[in-house]
């Protein structure tokens, strides 16, 4: 099949950047779209030029590393599906196809549709974890943990760390990020003696970023490619309020 | 030169134990004067970097990915083994100890994988601590399934996503220590070389990947956890960027790599669909439970698979293993799927795949059971392939997974340079020639969570090392080596990409050392690959500089790593002249056309010593003494 490409270009974070126009004639429906990606880049180091840039690695939809607006919609049109578990044949001969970075203000551009995610990584650091060093650890089996709890800890810790929620969310926020982290450890008997630190800290550090706040837009969960669901969001919420209210607003 | 595994004596049950009881530790005051450089942050390096920083060390921690958790550990599925007996089935250490070295076919050291089996129960304990979300049964217990190679039941799992949910435990114990100044995080940044000043490892030249620029930096202990060399192969398993640069590198200043032909290669993947793949993915064995394998009696039968009548169908490994059938282990079933195809009866577009068929089981049981085992399965299968495994049978054939070889280390699991550490794949020590299932995530997260904050001891408690400056000859040197390497790649302006040249690579390796292996086609292999190196070298093409983020000469610079290392492993897979676990050579076989070992010439560990570029490398033994279990033949009747 044939498609034509419009990707965007912009060589370093200070550059305009602009869309570029590509034609690829010999794509196959099996491939996948990074793979089709692969064969334009290949045609473009022949041609002397230089390849479009995209993060990628595992290919299998778990390291959370791949993540581009794919008409649109980030990780393209397929529910539940990251980028690099796309494949072809969702797309028809002759198909216009738009693609661009993850943008939200905390995601500046490196280069073409690479991004810079470290704000996840500072949220995290900021409290997403449980403070229990190695050593210190009683049997697995000495806390019992409700199935459904478990379960449920289970849904929120699904996330990769895309992007993909700040990315589609109007006000570019990460709430449903941060919201899965801490509902996963606030959920559990381990984390409850750091709850209310943790929400307060990772709220905050999310605003520092320069993450906007929630107002139900619900396109986070739709662009999820975990199906994270936007009840945690809820759950993180209430978290904060009785948090805030327990220990005020100040980290 | 003979070495020395360092392994203490006394009874196998007491040995870590006592050792850890006789180390010299070190004062915690005086613990954070020494700077450790951890390379990689999978879950060896990861949990090892957050452990030493827990314990007061200064740890510096690299990765090449945008952040620690993008590291390949994350896409293991299906679990973590763990002698912990939860299921009362008369599971121990010991158990666990003697399946893992039965399952590596006798080919590792009984010592190492002692400890493992030991410290396999922590582990959980650790993960579970960290709100790690195992699965649990409704009275709140951890729940348990069984894997491959095992009569028990003693894999710890979370849904299909284990080695997600291990590895952000572990990348939060790092962000702990990260947000404590505890632990330096350097993301984007490539090891380059591991420098070396009078025989002890000082620390390691990285490339910033954003700004090309070559980084020195220095370190009391240098620490390896940078995983295994599948990709040497082109299509695997693996990450796109998983590759050999680092081991290959230390390799090339001296560390020993040990038995690089132990390859793994899993019978269940998705297989190849054209000329375009990039990567292979893995589906479940499990999947063997209630589909049966077969192919077309016929060469050559491009029928819909439906329409191909029963009489005209060959379920082989039903056939050629009535006793086992579809659950033939690993390696006979992926050697009989090659078999097969190499016959001209593999099917898909390419030839090289098989069936497995659901048909029969979802007449006997109805599509609801099947959708309730493996629907998860079936849903990935079909975004894949486009296919409804429900109504059509899969395709499957087998690709690289693991590579049980790596850079040699004694039972403190350093290697023999001193103050250089590896840990995880990337070394070599405790699945000898085969994997078990759900034992790679306890090989990780056991080396860098108990074993290296303890052996670290055997090398700080002699007091801290002289520090060297950066500014050091031997720190330059590796600086310009390794820019004058990227600008070399630079000034070939020849006519082919990188990626060209790796996937001839990958075909080489795999039609020649891949399955199943002989004596002319490895040393065909060894030309071939010589005869592509020099190529690479005549025509590879680079676009843009040197000094901007440039994934072609990243890919570049790895590639000229495989086709150096592919020779290496060809030669470890030649000089083996014994089938043993992964390892098969056609020459050596019972009549059924299995692996026969040959315990009086062959159990050692080959560590290969750098020679130079095409030079044939030095091999030295360490022999394996098996004290407390009996050598047998792996029998599956």
């Amino acid at each position: 099949m044939k498609v034509k490409l419009h990707i965007w270009r912009q060589n370093g974070p200070n550059d305009k950047g602009k869309m570029v126009d590509y034609n690829l004639d010999n794509v196959s429906s099996d491939m996948s779209f990074l793979e089709m990606l692969d064969i334009l880049n290949e045609d473009l180091i022949l041609k002397g030029e230089e390849p479009v840039v995209f993060e990628h690695d595992c290919r299998e939809g778990i390291c959370g590393s791949c993540g581009l607006v794919i008409n649109g919609k980030p990780h393209g049109p397929e529910s539940g599906t990251t980028t690099c578990q796309l494949h072809m044949r969702k797309f028809k001969d002759g198909d216009d196809i738009f693609v661009e970075p993850f943008r939200s203000k905390a995601f500046s551009i490196v280069k073409d549709l690479m991004v810079d995610r470290s704000a996840y990584d500072r949220i995290q650091q900021s409290g997403g974890f449980i403070s229990a060093n190695v050593g210190s650890a009683p049997d697995a089996n000495a806390i019992p943990i409700a199935k459904n709890i478990a379960d449920l800890a289970m849904d929120a810790a699904a996330c990769i760390g895309c992007g993909a929620c700040a990315a589609a969310c109007p006000n570019g926020s990460a709430m449903l990020f941060v919201a899965a982290k801490s509902s996963q450890l606030n959920l559990l008997p381990q984390g409850q003696p750091e709850k209310n630190k943790r929400v307060r800290a990772m709220i905050n550090q999310m605003e520092k970023e320069g993450f906007g706040g929630c107002s139900n837009y619900y396109e986070c969960e739709a662009a999820c490619p975990k199906n994270i669901s936007v009840r945690f969001i809820a759950k993180m919420n209430r978290d904060y309020f009785v948090a805030v209210v327990k220990e005020g607003t100040k980290v | 030169m003979k070495l020395d595994g360092k392994v203490p004596s006394g009874p196998i049950e007491k040995r870590w134990s006592k050792y850890i009881a006789d180390l010299k530790p070190v004062n915690p005051a005086n613990k954070r004067k020494f700077k450790v450089i951890v390379i990689g942050t999978g879950l060896a390096g990861g949990a090892a970097a957050a452990t030493l920083a827990e314990l007061g060390y200064n740890v510096h921690a690299f990765t090449y990915h945008d952040s620690p958790r993008r590291a390949h550990s994350i896409a293991a599925q299906g679990g973590i083994n763990a002698a912990k007996n939860y299921q009362n089935d008369a599971d121990s250490v010991w158990r666990l100890f003697y399946d893992t070295v039965k399952g590596g076919d006798f080919r590792s050291r009984e010592s190492n994988v002692y400890r493992l089996a030991e410290v396999s129960a922590n582990i959980i304990d650790q993960s579970v601590s960290q709100g790690v979300p195992f699965a649990r049964e409704y009275g709140g217990y951890l729940a348990n399934r069984s894997f491959g190679g095992a009569l028990v039941s003693r894999t710890f799992y979370a849904r299909g996503q284990t080695g997600q949910q291990l590895l952000l435990g572990v990348y939060s114990a790092l962000n702990r220590q990260i947000s404590l100044g505890k632990v330096t995080m350097h993301n984007r940044k490539e090891m380059l070389d591991v420098v070396i000043v009078d025989g002890r490892a000082v620390g390691v030249v990285v490339r910033d990947l954003l700004t090309g620029k070559m980084e020195s930096h220095y370190g009391d202990a240098v620490v390896l956890a940078t995983g295994g060399y599948a990709n040497t192969y082109f299509l695997s398993t693996n990450a796109q960027h998983c590759n050999v640069t680092a081991t290959y590198r230390a390799y090339k200043k001296g560390a020993f790599f040990a038995n690089p032909c132990f390859t793994q290669i899993h019978p269940t993947c998705i297989p190849v669909s054209g000329e375009h793949q990039s990567k292979l993915t893995l589906m479940s064995e499990s999947l063997r439970n209630d589909g049966r394998i077969w192919v077309p009696k016929a060469t050559n039968d491009k029928r819909n698979p439906n329409d191909i009548p029963e009489s005209e169908r060959d379920y082989y490994l039903e056939r050629m293993y009535p006793s086992y059938g579809n659950l033939a282990p690993r390696d006979i079933s992926s050697r009989a799927a090659k078999r097969v195809c190499d016959e001209g009866r593999g099917v898909n577009a390419t030839g090289n795949a098989v069936y497995l068929d659901f048909s029969d089981a979802i007449q006997r049981l109805g599509q609801q059971v099947i959708a309730d085992r493996y629907g998860n399965l079936f849903e990935m299968y079909e975004r894949i392939t486009g296919v409804d495994p429900y109504n059509n049978p899969m395709m499957i054939y087998p690709a690289l997974h693991y590579t049980m070889g790596g850079l040699w280390v004694d039972y403190n699991l350093m290697s023999n340079i001193e103050g250089l550490f590896v840990l995880g794949e990337a070394n070599f020590s405790d699945h000898g020639a085969n994997r078990l299932g759900a034992s790679a995530l306890m090989q990780g997260l056991s080396d860098g969570y108990f074993v290296l904050p303890n052996t670290i001891n055997s090398y700080f408690g002699k007091g801290k090392p002289q520090t060297i400056s950066t500014d050091h000859p031997e720190f330059k040197k590796s600086e310009v080596e390794a820019n004058e390497r990227i600008n070399k790649l630079i000034a070939i302006n020849g006519k082919e990409t990188p990626t060209h040249f790796h996937r001839r690579l990958g075909k080489i390796m795999w039609d020649h050392v891949g399955m199943a292996r002989n004596e002319q086609g490895l040393k065909l292999a060894i030309e071939k690959i010589r005869e592509l190196r020099e190529e690479f070298w005549q025509n590879l093409k680079i676009v843009g500089t040197a000094s901007n983020i440039n994934p072609v000469i990243e890919k570049a610079n790895r590639v000229a790593d495989f086709m150096e290392f592919a020779e290496l492993l060809a030669y470890d897979a030649l000089e083996r002249d014994e089938s043993c676990g992964a390892h098969f050579r056609e020459e050596h076989q019972t009549e059924e056309g299995e692996a026969k070992r040959n315990d009086a010439d062959f159990s050692f560990v080959s560590a290969w010593e750098y020679k130079g570029i095409g030079e044939r490398p030095d091999m030295h033994k360490e022999e394996l003494n098996f004290e407390f279990i009996h050598l047998a033949e792996r029998s599956y009747k």
